[in-house]
């Protein structure tokens, strides 16, 4: 038990370091290190799950310590144990570990399987390591490796172009976000002089007792939400995800759907104790949030390819756990993380079985007719379905409408932007399931479909089940806290309304079609933003930095240190001259000095 | 005996480099001398006792005592962090670079110049007197002009005159500068002595001139290519041979900061107080529009000089918080950034020799054909915009929260967090530029030339690993560089009363 959360933590790093420095010529040796780390830490998981006590300073070391300064300023790597930990712990494991497993059949033929798992157990042990922090500067710390694991993962083909831009494109956006998140915790540090959580909350009520803190507050928790807005891809800066679905599909499920875009609301409900001390800023959480959520499922409807729609699917989801923090539903938030991690990530590893039996086709539109193929990719794909688009009795359902819950309680225009992506969902998931299941097979690859291997499948069944019963009351209520609902509300039977809406309004729009019968060239293009960025960042960034290179090379180079210097020898190209011998030249410069002198002295 | 290991730190560069000159074999001899060298270094760090602190393994020889000039050496643990970031780059610098049989002209002056490098920056950094202090930087800066002179790349004359002109110059204003030091003394305590000199600004002793400590600024600022005193530097560095690139980035450059924290802080801490607003703005314009100039690059080469210019706005942003965590934070910066920078001008030379260009519109998917050297530009370009894990975030983030320590009346904003503000943005600045530039080298769609380009040899690699290592060592246990530097800090710059 000494021992326990740094075996969970470190026995990832360990098997990414093996792989990296002994064991990348056998491809399978790697995947099966890899996967056995990871089933050390999920088997410690449930082991910490069911034994340790809570705590956040029963385990920790200095990583950086000021002491010798007579400061106190430390930075330790320290865990966090408690019930927020403790279920996010579980679904990052329990998930890795079936992803893990699944990959062994997915990246089977793969060039880089030994570069594949070490990024695999790089990533786990990062996450990790933000489910465990302490303190702000370990959980940025994590942060960033994050950031940098899903760059190599999504670069994993990296000599194709695509997957190298979109693999850049995160990390920038996520360093934007970083910036921010960093600048917060210096904030946050400079009120209270401390930057660990619990440290942090003993200050906090004798400084929001002075009204004169709360705009500071506010920009502290605006800055700390950057670091969400870029590692949970929220609006404006949502436009790194669905490139990032150029990474393997496996990748795709596990860090950008299930867990690391999900550790945005993670990091928020960690420090809610902060957050909730500016209600400005919570009103502009929740208005990020709800843009996020209706902005991704009107993008999600007109997408052809079926990891696109299921990464506006992801944004619009996140949008809903954000909005729940704005809306002061920090547990709402986490039960929808919770539940969504299990759906998400058996949609994209069912649409993984898709692709593959597909021969790596991705277009919903050269699929088709699948159901009879894929009997048990369409079962698990059509529960995961139900969950996202919230039907009564599935997972789904029941965080959905906490979060709804909340929000009706807080502000019309959010409730109704809520329903209404509500409605969306389950009109684009509806879209997707019909056109790639039903129907007749549009290509000669969908029409030879099979099932996918058991390696692949199990995972889904087993993934399938949380899908399914994860929200129940009874089984969640072992994990988090649940949202205490007040007096019966009418908002599920709405939602549920809605849904049914979407549902049948997808069937009947979409049933037998060969083509997409739709066509809004601006949803298709996700509303023109990477477009306008690009001019953004080509009109801002990029000219300022010709400008500065131009002044750098003509002003400051050539201008003053060549003038200056060709000056300097110019002049003594002169004095040469002067220093001639002639005696009459000599004399006729001293009577010039001397006039000169004279006149100097004279006249000023 | 240990007292003399310092002097023999820079005796035996020099003898190898002689040796070497005189017929012995150039590449064995180098890297012997080099490896010696280390292993010295190391000797003296497990050696310094550091609960004792101060200056040891002292040795002094008495030389004019009408102007109390002495050759005196001696090291404390800022002076053994710089001198073991020169062991570790020159030991790797010697041995990537190319064999004696390879060069085209005079091999065993190549090796004998880097030789002498490494000297005169050991030297400068284990001096305890004022002069030898001066005098071991000018003794460098000669190699460094005849190596990139004679075996440099691209327009390499004008590339080594401008260097050599230019940093003769900031060298010049630094010397008037301590001359100007020197003189405003009172007869009877002047001395070349750094400790006697420090033991008397302790007591108040010296007169606190602003301008002395401007041209002194100015004078190091130069050398450290302080905005807008840096164009030397990315010519400099595209031009040179790898090894003297590292050499120079590395280790040569960081005389300039050493000097900062060694010389013109703990003496004139209330003039240097005077100039902390001027600072500040010179390091925005290092890391705010030199940043944006490295965006601008069109090759690998500049790109890395202008980043490396850069990142002194990061270090000069430790010095001018002039607190403990600032001035920690940038003494275990100029560590790490020498052995990142390092690494990358070694992997570029591999590239260039390989490719014959380090133009990004002619490269493009290296990672392919050399997955070792694609893979290790990648950990140090990330290393060199400071992420977490490597010895650059852990240096980087003291100095972050040294700048916003300065927090203005009421938690209103000061001219230090806004130099700060703007540091924070530099790391997203040194994301884009760096990243585009590793996408423009190494990834992407390999045009077919270089399809068939051979990884580095397994021989070279251990240089790079090495360097590598020392970096993820110094991010996972920063707390070693930190118990090394922080009584030096602490007893050498006692921060003034706020």
């Amino acid at each position: 038990m000494q021992h326990l959360p740094w075996i969970i933590l470190f026995a990832p790093l360990v098997s990414a370091a093996l792989i990296v420095l002994f064991t990348q010529r056998w491809k399978n040796l790697s995947a099966l290190i890899s996967i056995a780390a990871v089933l050390v830490s999920a088997a410690g998981s449930i082991t910490l799950f069911r034994t340790l006590p809570d705590s956040t300073t029963a385990f920790q070391f200095p990583w950086l310590d000021f002491g010798a300064l007579d400061i106190d300023f430390q930075v330790p790597i320290g865990i966090t144990i408690d019930g927020l930990s403790k279920a996010m712990l579980l679904v990052v494991t329990a998930i890795g570990a079936l992803i893990h497993i699944y990959s062994w059949a997915y990246m089977a033929d793969d060039e880089g399987k030994s570069r594949y798992f070490a990024g695999l157990s790089f990533f786990m042990f990062s996450m990790l390591g933000i489910v465990f922090a302490n303190n702000f500067l370990m959980m940025f710390i994590f942060w960033e490796l994050v950031g940098v694991s899903s760059f190599i993962l999504i670069g994993h083909w990296f000599f194709r172009n695509a997957p190298a831009a979109a693999a850049n494109k995160a990390f920038i956006c996520n360093r934007l976000g970083d910036f921010g998140f960093l600048l917060g915790i210096l904030l946050v540090w400079t009120a209270t002089q401390s930057v660990n959580f619990e440290a942090i909350k003993a200050r906090l009520p004798e400084l929001t007792a002075n009204p004169a803190f709360l705009p500071f507050a506010t920009a502290a928790v605006l800055c700390l939400f950057c670091g969400t807005v870029g590692k949970s891809a929220q609006f404006p800066l949502h436009v790194w995800l669905p490139d990032a679905m150029e990474g393997p599909t496996p990748v795709s499920a596990l860090i950008h759907a299930a867990t690391m875009v999900a550790a945005g609301v993670y990091m928020l409900a960690r420090i809610y104790f902060i957050v909730e001390t500016s209600p400005a800023a919570m009103e502009v959480i929740a208005v990020i949030g709800t843009i996020t959520a209706v902005l991704a499922a009107l993008m999600a409807t007109q997408q052809d390819d079926i990891k696109r729609v299921l990464a506006y699917s992801t944004l619009s989801q996140l949008g809903y756990m954000v909005m729940a923090v704005g809306v002061a539903s920090k547990d709402g938030a986490m039960f929808h993380l919770f539940t969504h991690a299990f759906f998400k990530a058996l949609l994209f590893l069912g649409a993984g079985s898709v692709i593959l039996a597909c021969h790596h086709e991705q277009n919903i539109w050269k699929m088709g007719g699948l159901w009879k193929k894929q009997p048990i990719t369409v079962l698990t794909f059509a529960v995961a379905t139900c969950a996202l688009m919230g039907v009564w009795g599935f997972s789904g359902f029941y965080s959905k409408d906490a979060i709804l819950v909340a929000a009706s309680e807080h502000h019309p225009w959010i409730l109704g932007f809520g329903l209404f992506t509500a409605f969306l969902t389950a009109f684009y998931m509806t879209r997707l399931f019909v056109v790639v299941f039903f129907g007749k097979a549009r290509t000669q690859e969908a029409g030879h479909a099979h099932e996918a291997p058991a390696v692949m499948w199990i995972p889904l069944v087993l993934l399938a089940i949380p899908a399914f019963v994860a929200g129940y009351p009874g089984v969640i209520a072992n994990f988090l806290p649940t949202p205490a609902h007040e007096a019966a509300s009418n908002v599920p039977y709405l939602a549920s309304g809605l849904g049914l809406l979407g549902i049948a309004l997808g069937f009947l729009l979409y049933r037998a079609q060969e083509k997409d019968p739709i066509r809004i060239p601006l949803l298709a293009n996700k509303f023109y933003f990477d477009e306008f960025y690009a001019q953004v960042i080509w009109y801002t960034q990029d000219l300022l930095a010709r400008i500065s290179a131009f002044i750098d090379r003509w002003v400051l180079d050539t201008a003053l240190v060549r003038g200056l210097s060709s000056g300097t020898w110019g002049f003594g190209f002169a004095l040469r001259f002067a220093q001639s011998g002639n005696l009459q030249s000599y004399a006729l410069l001293f009577g010039a000095g001397v006039v000169a002198l004279f006149y100097f002295i004279l006249f000023y | 005996m240990l007292n003399s290991l310092p002097i023999l730190l820079i005796v035996l560069p020099v003898a190898a480099a002689i040796a070497i000159l005189l017929g012995a074999c150039a590449k064995k001899t180098a890297l012997l001398a080099t490896a010696v060298n280390l292993a010295l270094t190391l000797a003296l760090v497990f050696g310094y006792d550091q609960a004792k602190a101060g200056y040891q393994f002292t040795s002094s020889t008495l030389l004019a005592p009408q102007w109390k000039l002495s050759f005196a050496l001696g090291v404390d643990g800022l002076s053994l962090i710089l001198l073991l970031l020169t062991a570790i780059v020159a030991f790797a610098a010697v041995w990537v670079a190319p064999r004696p049989e390879k060069l085209e002209r005079y091999p065993s002056l190549y090796y004998a110049c880097l030789l002498f490098i490494v000297a005169g920056a050991t030297g400068a950094f284990a001096s305890l007197d004022l002069f030898f202090f001066y005098a071991f930087h000018e003794l460098a800066l000669i190699p460094t002009f005849l190596l990139i002179g004679i075996w440099g790349s691209g327009d390499r004359l004008t590339a080594a005159w401008k260097i050599t002109i230019y940093l003769a110059l900031g060298s010049f204003v630094l010397l008037v500068g301590l001359l100007a030091l020197y003189m405003s003394l009172p007869d009877d305590v002047r001395t070349f002595s750094i400790p006697d000199l420090q033991a008397l600004a302790l007591q108040g002793g010296i007169p606190q001139t602003p301008w002395i400590y401007l041209t002194i600024l100015l004078g190091f600022g130069i050398l450290i290519s302080l905005f807008p005193f840096h164009t030397w530097a990315p010519s400099a560095y595209a031009s040179a041979p790898a090894p003297a690139a590292m050499l120079h980035a590395g280790v040569l450059k960081k005389f300039g900061l050493y000097g900062l924290l060694r010389v013109g802080l703990p003496l004139m801490p209330q003039a240097a107080q005077h100039w902390t607003n001027l600072l500040l703005l010179l390091l925005v314009g290092n890391i705010l529009y030199v940043g944006l100039v490295t965006i601008a690059q069109k090759r690998l080469d500049t790109m890395l000089g202008y980043s490396s210019v850069m990142h002194m706005g990061y270090i000069f942003l430790g010095i001018a918080a002039f607190n403990p965590l600032g001035l920690t934070g940038a003494a275990m910066l100029m560590f790490a950034h020498g052995l990142s920078i390092a690494t990358l001008f070694a992997i570029a030379g591999a590239v260039r020799e390989r490719t014959g260009s380090l133009e990004f519109a002619k490269l493009g998917g290296l990672a392919k054909p050399m997955p070792f050297l694609g893979f290790t530009f990648g950990l140090a370009a990330f290393a060199a915009i400071g992420l977490p894990g490597f010895a650059n975030f852990a240096s980087e983030l003291p100095i972050f929260f040294g700048a916003f320590a300065h927090a203005g009346k009421g938690l209103a904003f000061s001219y230090y967090q806004a130099a700060g503000i703007v540091a924070l943005w530099g790391v997203v600045i040194s994301a884009v530029y760096m990243l585009r530039g590793y996408r423009a080298t190494f990834l992407g769609e390999a045009p077919k030339r270089w399809a068939a380009l051979p990884d580095l040899s397994c021989c070279l690699r251990p240089a790079i690993i090495l360097l590598l290592a020392v970096l993820l060592v110094g991010g996972f246990r920063p707390q070693l560089v930190l118990n090394l530097v922080a009584p030096t800090i602490k007893a050498v710059l006692p921060v003034p009363a706020q």
